[in-house]
Order: structure tokens, then sequence, then C-alpha cells
């Protein structure tokens, strides 16, 4: 039995006749396929927050350093002015700026609540540090400051950078697999469904073969139909997927998984990719369930 | 046109045809009668190439059978026109687009058969419900519906498996009329039937003759009307 796939593409669509157009396993390939495309949609969106997130957490971070100084009254304001000195002279780094007190309460406010007695809280004074194109000598950088602001602590975030990137870095290696399980699910149902759809219509597969058909037409309006049903199912999930990533906001206030969920630019298209891949697999499994099953059939 | 040599056909273990020696010459007409279980219908099946035979030879249309593959047996149905007692149709396609159906899986242009399938459709008196569908439609209708798309593809032969089974008396003897036109025009026909009186009313009309079978083996054997 042959079935070339650039003539179930442009062939013959009258061929779509002889199935009936509806059937038991009609509205179950286009809601399957719907919902498998839905979950792979989020898949794929959630996929592409955290390899963002993964960059951001890799590049953006490793880029930047935090100098905390624990001293109290003039000392405080000594070893500061020495700590900013030591940072803005050093090669590699292209600022350092004091994070102001409004600023230290505006990122305590989401676990302390917004009425901060700011002035007793006993806030360490905090220097935000950006390196250059080449990043500092940081035995040098780190001997410097011991010795002109000794209340100073260098943190390059490096100690809780590398859990969390291991950890992104396995959420999207789950997030794959995710994506691969659904593929799979979807190539089972199809070729269930196109068992479903070839059994119960044994009598018109009969009838067919009686009145001359081949065994290659016969399969090419299954396959048709089930791919187009499962291609339209696909579709669909798909449409109601994006409806709902649109609605998360497209301009992340933080870097929160959540907020960082909207799709940008080009990541529009990827999911695009999901019904049509969905439509391949549903043309190879539901071809290779129709080959199978009517070679079975005498 | 059809030759069977020691023809034989078991299930397994079970014979359900023994040594059937039979010609049916092109242009024939040939009822084939016999109780229930006698093996009518398989003895069809293999005229029209839905059973092969498991002993002896069968050569239809000159060919033997069991050395066709799988593309000479689909060419060779399309030269067999097959009208079965349940008929087997589409059910969601209309009277014009079952009858039409041989020429779509063929292939073929159903825009260029159509006067060819408006003349059968009035030939078989179904022109006023072409738009029907099949369940929509009585026994006897089936039947001369079962018939056009039989002989749309202009087959060398038909094969009938009792086509008057579900039909009253009258309606029978329409359908046996346009066998026998279609007999008259050169086709070789070959008719499963219980009834006798049907078998008895086409005397007089066309050459025919009786082959009855029991118990799986030929026990007339071409004997004239």
């Amino acid at each position: 039995m042959s079935l070339n796939p650039l003539s179930f593409l442009f062939g013959d669509a009258a061929s779509d006749q002889v199935v009936p157009p509806k059937g038991n396993a009609a509205w179950l390939t286009a809601f399957a396929s719907a919902a498998m495309a839905f979950i792979a949609v989020f898949a794929l969106t959630l996929s592409l927050a955290v390899g963002r997130l993964a960059d951001y957490w890799s590049l953006d971070l490793a880029r930047t350093a935090t100098v905390q100084i624990v001293a109290e009254g003039d000392d405080l304001m000594a070893q500061s002015e020495a700590a900013l000195r030591v940072l803005r002279t050093s090669p590699g780094i292209e600022s350092a700026e004091i994070i102001d007190k409004s600023e230290q309460l505006a990122l305590l406010e989401p676990w302390l609540g917004s009425n901060l007695p700011a002035d007793t809280l006993p806030i360490p004074l905090m220097i935000d540090v950006h390196y250059g194109a080449d990043s500092p000598d940081l035995n040098s950088l780190l001997l410097r400051l011991e010795a002109e602001a000794p209340g100073a602590s260098y943190d390059d975030h490096s100690e809780w950078r590398a859990p969390v990137l291991e950890a992104s870095q396995r959420l999207r290696l789950m997030v794959g697999l995710s994506l691969v399980l659904t593929a799979i699910i979807t190539v089972i149902i199809v070729v269930l469904s196109a068992h479903s759809a070839l059994a119960s219509n044994q009598n018109i597969i009969r009838t067919l073969r009686l009145l001359g058909a081949r065994d290659s037409y016969i399969a090419r309006a299954f396959v048709r139909r089930i791919t187009m049903r499962s291609t339209f199912g696909a579709v669909l999930g798909m449409a109601l997927a994006m409806l709902v990533v649109v609605s998360f906001p497209a301009q992340p206030e933080s870097n929160g998984l959540l907020s960082g969920m909207a799709l940008s630019g080009v990541d529009w298209l990827y999911p695009i990719f999901v019904p049509v891949l969905v439509g391949i697999s549903a043309f190879a499994a539901s071809r290779l369930a129709a080959r199978y099953h009517l070679h079975s059939v005498t | 046109m059809i030759s069977l040599k020691n023809a034989g056909f078991s299930y397994g273990d079970r014979a359900i045809l023994k040594n059937v020696n039979q010609e049916l010459p092109a242009g024939s007409f040939h009822f084939l009668t016999g109780p229930s279980g006698a093996g009518k219908t398989t003895l069809l099946k293999m005229c029209y190439l839905s059973l092969m035979p498991t002993s002896g030879s069968l050569e239809v249309l000159g060919q033997d059978v069991t050395t066709l593959s799988r593309e000479q047996i689909t060419q060779m149905r399309r030269r067999i026109g097959v009208v079965h007692q349940d008929c087997q149709f589409l059910n969601h396609l209309t009277i014009r687009q079952n009858i039409a159906l041989p020429l779509l899986v063929a292939g073929k242009n159903i825009e260029d058969s159509m006067e060819n399938l408006e003349d059968l459709l009035s030939w078989v008196d179904l022109a006023h419900r072409a738009d029907a569908l099949p369940e929509e439609i009585s026994g006897g209708e089936r039947q001369r519906l079962a018939l056009a798309r039989a002989v749309i593809m202009d087959p060398d032969m038909i094969v009938a498996d009792e086509p008057t089974g579900n039909v009253d008396w009258e309606m029978g003897q329409r359908v046996l009329t346009l066998l026998v036109e279609l007999n008259k025009m050169g086709k070789t026909i070959l008719l499963a039937t219980h009834d006798l009186n049907l078998i008895r009313s086409i005397k007089g009309r066309v050459p025919a003759s009786v082959l009855r079978l029991k118990a799986g083996q030929l026990s007339l054997a071409g004997a004239k009307l």
C-alpha cells in the first residue's frame, strides 16, 4: 500500500466522502488533540519562561554583586565612603551605588508589610555593584575592602545563584519531558482513534473493497479525515491556550516565574508549530494504524 | 468467464465446498440454488474474489485467481458487479452518490459519467429518489440501487446473492427483469436464490441454467431452463 504525503495534501479530497462524517471517534480525536495542544502550548510557554529566567540568573545576575556594611553612626558613613572608593577604583567594576532606604524598604515590603518603622529598623547599608565587560579580580578586591571597610561583606550571588540555576535547568528538562510525553500521548490517542474509526467502519471498508477500492484509497480517506480532525482540534487548543497566555502581564514587574510567562517577539511564533506538529504526528500515526489495520483484515 | 476445477473451500477442518467443477461461459445466465448452508454464498464470494479457493483451481475472467496480486484483484473486482441481499451501502451518501461510488474509488471523473449515471437512475426507476439516503428507501428500491451500483462500471459479470430475498414477488420480478436486460446486453449473470418460482419465471425470456449445491457439492450442474 503506498501513500504519498503530497497526494494527501493536494490530492483526492473526494475520498473523504466515503468516511462517515460522524462517529464516536470523531469528537474524541478533536477534543483530545485540543487538550494536548493546550497542554503543549503551556509547557512550551513555561519552557520559554524558564529559559528566560535561567538566562537572567546566569547572565544578568552574574554581572552584579551586593556589598553590605554593618556599622553604626559615623563609622557607617566612613566605611560606606571607603567601600565606594575601593569599588569605584577597582578595574572591572562599572558602577557602585548605595541603595537608598526607600528602595530597601520596597524590597522588604513583600515580607514585612508596608508600615515598617524605617527609622528604628536595623537595616544594613547596601551597595549595588555592576561589573563592566571584564569582571574584577575578586581576591584583591576583597583584600582592599577588608582593609578599608572591615564592616563590609561582599556577596557576588554565587552562593544562591548556582542552586537556583540548577533548579531552573531541571525545571526546563522536566518541561521538555512533558512536551515529549504530550507528543507521545497525542500519537497514542490518534492511533487508538484510527483503530476505532477503522474497526467501527468494517462494513464500509468491506463494501469499498468489493467495489474495487485500493487499500491506499481507503487508508487515505481515513488518514485524511483523522489528520484534519486532529489538526482542527490542535488549532482550537492552541488558540485557547494563547488566549490564556495573552492574559499574563506583558511587562513583568519582577522576575518572578508567573510574571515572566508572557510571550514576546519571536516567541509568539513557537506555539504555531504545535498544531503543525500535531497534524504531522496525526498523519504519520493514523497512516501507520491504517496500514496495519487494513493489512490485517482480509 | 468462470471456470471451477475441483475447487474447494475450507475453514480449518470444516469443508464448505468440495470438488466443484463448472464452466460458466461469457454471456450466460445461471441460477445458483440449494438449501441454507449448502455453500452458495461461499461459491459466490469466490467468484467475486472475496475468498480464494483452498483447493483446486478457479479462473475468473480468464485469470487464475490464486496467482493474482492484490492490485490485480482490485482491478478484477472493478469488472465484477456484486449485488448483496443486505446491499451494503454507505448510509451517509445519497442514492446518486452510492451509485457513483465505484467510479469514485476507481479515480474516474464523475462529471464525465453524469449522463450514464442519470440513465442508470432512470433505468432502475430511482431518478425521483436520487437525493434520498439509502435508509429512506424501500427494500425493493435498495435492491435496484444495488443493481445500478453494480453496473455503473460496465462490468463483464454480475454476481447477485439473494437479490430478491427481502422483496415481494412483484419487486422480485422487476429486479429479475433488470438482470435479464443486462444479460441480453452480454453480461454474465450468476444469481443465488432460494426462490424456485423466481427461477421458473425466467423460462422463455432468456436461456438460463440452474446450479444446485448440496452439502458443498454441485448436485445439479447446468440444467437448462
